[in-house]
């Protein structure tokens, strides 16, 4: 699906160029042995910026929810609806979670608590990769 | 100058701080509601800061107090249906031949502006106090309660106006045509979900978890519609008087399912005023005092989209802070009002609450629902019915717990009112209040 292209910033570049390369990263703090996700200048827990890296996880989570959009504010993906949204929860924290449109899994026929892993998918307008997910046979 | 915001330090947002120290000292007495409009027809006195002051002016009348009593003044500025905020926008051709411009030249159009208010107010002269409460009206109404609280103001508006510009207002327009994204938004649009889509989403989890489904929510979308339709000041009575049916909910198309376009409220044009002030004060007011007992406040996480379990936890807080804030139990509440726009939340704040629990934790509220919920029955739910019932204000909630209290509200619970809850608006970012007929013991 054509999705926009997200424009990173010097906050977030780190985790484009990861899934330029074909890999996910998360920030990962340190003191308080979390990852968090979208990125952040300082861990929202314990608030230290020089406590974060960046980790690669190993790309596969479940679906926690889903639902079907069928009207959605983005202009370049109208002619796709209905269209799935599914919620992953990452494997190495379920707390982190991230969206996906679970290419190649029927509308409307999700498997909540399935298995996923990552794939990275390019946007169209500048060709950045985000990270998409597909229901693990 | 810009106007302040209430410090942190104001709100009670976790666990431990014991009863509230403002409890019984600040009370509600007039009401005053503007009529609804579907969108802005760009005539000045059509315009959300008209409405706003008309809204002013009746909550003055309705307390029965000279304009020149008005001390302090506590507005939520956002509209947040339409563009707002945006400087360089003009006023229409004529709008400053009826009105005086503040420095902002929105003021009055699509954002509140207590500048522009004491500019357009002239009978408002003695306004000393002057706060804002940003994002919702929940947080105005507690700015104030703690302001009244803390003697900075002896008799206080709480103000909102909405706007609702033609067309739709989020819907292919700016970012959401762009073929690129940025800021923090990049994380989850690109995905194209609908603003009530986290909900939805959340829903369909809560009945996974509980063993529902959406058709049980079909008694509260009707007993919300019934509620708002014996408001006289609500849009869908001023202009859309036709009762909902279960088919129409059953087969309401879908925006992201599990939400159709029932669930989601409807963008209206209203604003609402109220007047705060002390109870020695409310001796020489016209309406009935309510009291407040206690407030607390929630915020997010940091996510790309909220989850079932931050919602649970967030609410359940709000519930322990409030009880505690108030000194007060779940089972004293007479009713609930609590956010309803979107309707699939509704269920998290009511949990939250615990009201009408047997028991039970979570999962409970689509059961209930079942029940006689009505405001003849022994569990009112919504009877202010809410945004769903009329119109989206965030405002019907907090107005309709005080006319119960009061004894006058035009969807009377049957009960007696005696303890009253109302807060808005997501479950993990809210702000609610507990309202009592009378003074603490």
């Amino acid at each position: 699906m054509p999705k926009q292209s997200p424009i990173p910033d010097g906050l977030d570049k780190p985790f484009y160029d990861a899934c330029n390369e074909g890999r996910l990263v998360v920030q990962y703090c340190g003191n308080c042995r979390r990852f968090q996700f979208p990125p952040l200048p300082a861990c929202s827990s314990c608030g230290q910026a020089a406590a974060l890296t960046w980790r690669q996880v190993s790309g596969r989570g479940r679906i926690k929810s889903r639902v079907v959009v069928h009207d959605t504010p983005v202009t370049s993906l109208v002619p796709d609806q209905p269209f799935n949204v599914a919620l992953i929860a990452l494997e190495e924290e379920p707390g982190v979670v991230m969206l996906s449109h679970l290419p190649g899994t029927p509308v409307d026929e999700v498997p909540i608590g399935a298995t996923v892993e990552v794939i990275f998918e390019t946007t169209p307008a500048t060709g950045q990769k985000v990270p998409e997910w597909r229901v693990v046979p | 100058m810009p106007t302040e915001s209430a410090p942190h330090s104001w709100f009670r947002n976790r666990d431990g701080m014991g009863l509230w120290e403002g409890r019984g000292k600040v009370v509600a007495t007039g009401v005053g509601v503007s009529p609804t409009e579907r969108r802005w027809n760009e005539r000045p006195e059509t315009s959300m800061g008209a409405l706003t002051i008309m809204a002013i002016r009746k909550a003055i009348e309705d307390a029965g107090i000279s304009p020149d009593e008005i001390d302090g003044l506590v507005l939520t500025p956002d509209s947040t249906t339409g563009i707002s905020n945006d400087p360089n926008t003009p006023p229409p051709d004529g709008w400053d031949k009826v009105f005086k411009m503040a420095s902002f030249p929105q003021a009055g159009i699509t954002r509140g502006d207590i500048d522009w208010i004491l500019l357009n107010m002239p009978e408002l002269k003695n306004v000393k106090f002057t706060m804002n409460g940003p994002t919702c009206m929940s947080v105005s109404f507690v700015t104030a309660a703690e302001a009244v609280a803390r003697g900075l103001t002896k008799t206080c508006l709480v103000v909102r106006g909405w706007h609702n510009l033609a067309g739709r207002y989020y819907v292919g327009q700016g970012a959401a045509a762009q073929d690129t994204i940025s800021g923090s938004q990049k994380y989850g649009a690109p995905w194209g979900v609908p603003a009530c889509a986290p909900t939805a989403m959340i829903f369909q989890e809560y009945c996974e978890r509980y063993g529902k489904n959406h058709d049980m929510m079909a008694p509260f979308v009707l007993n919300e519609r019934r509620n708002g339709l014996m408001n006289p000041n609500g849009y869908y009575t001023q202009h859309r008087p036709e009762m909902l049916t279960v088919e129409d909910y059953l087969n309401a198309r879908w925006i992201a399912k599990p939400a159709n376009i029932f669930d989601n409220d409807l963008p209206i044009m209203a604003a609402l005023a109220v007047v705060y002030t002390t109870p020695e004060r409310a001796k020489d007011h016209k309406q009935k005092p309510v009291y407040i007992l206690g407030h607390g406040q929630t915020r997010p996480e940091s996510r790309v989209m909220p989850t079932l379990e931050e919602w649970e936890r967030a609410t359940d807080r709000m519930g322990r802070i409030l009880y505690e804030s108030s000194g007060i139990g779940p089972d004293d509440l007479s009713f609930e009002n609590m956010y309803d726009g979107f309707t699939l939340f509704h269920q998290f704040h009511l949990e939250g609450i615990r009201f009408a629990a047997r028991g039970e934790k979570r999962g409970y509220a689509l059961d209930l629902y079942q029940t006689d919920i009505s405001i003849e029955g022994p569990n009112p739910v919504s009877p202010s019915g809410g945004n769903n019932g009329n119109g989206r204000t965030r405002f019907w909630l907090h107005m309709d717990s005080i006319l119960q209290l009061q004894g006058r509200s035009p969807s009377q619970i049957k009960k007696p009112a005696e303890f009253g809850v109302s807060g808005a608006h997501m479950p993990n970012y809210c702000d609610a209040l507990i309202w009592s007929a009378n003074p603490p013991v």
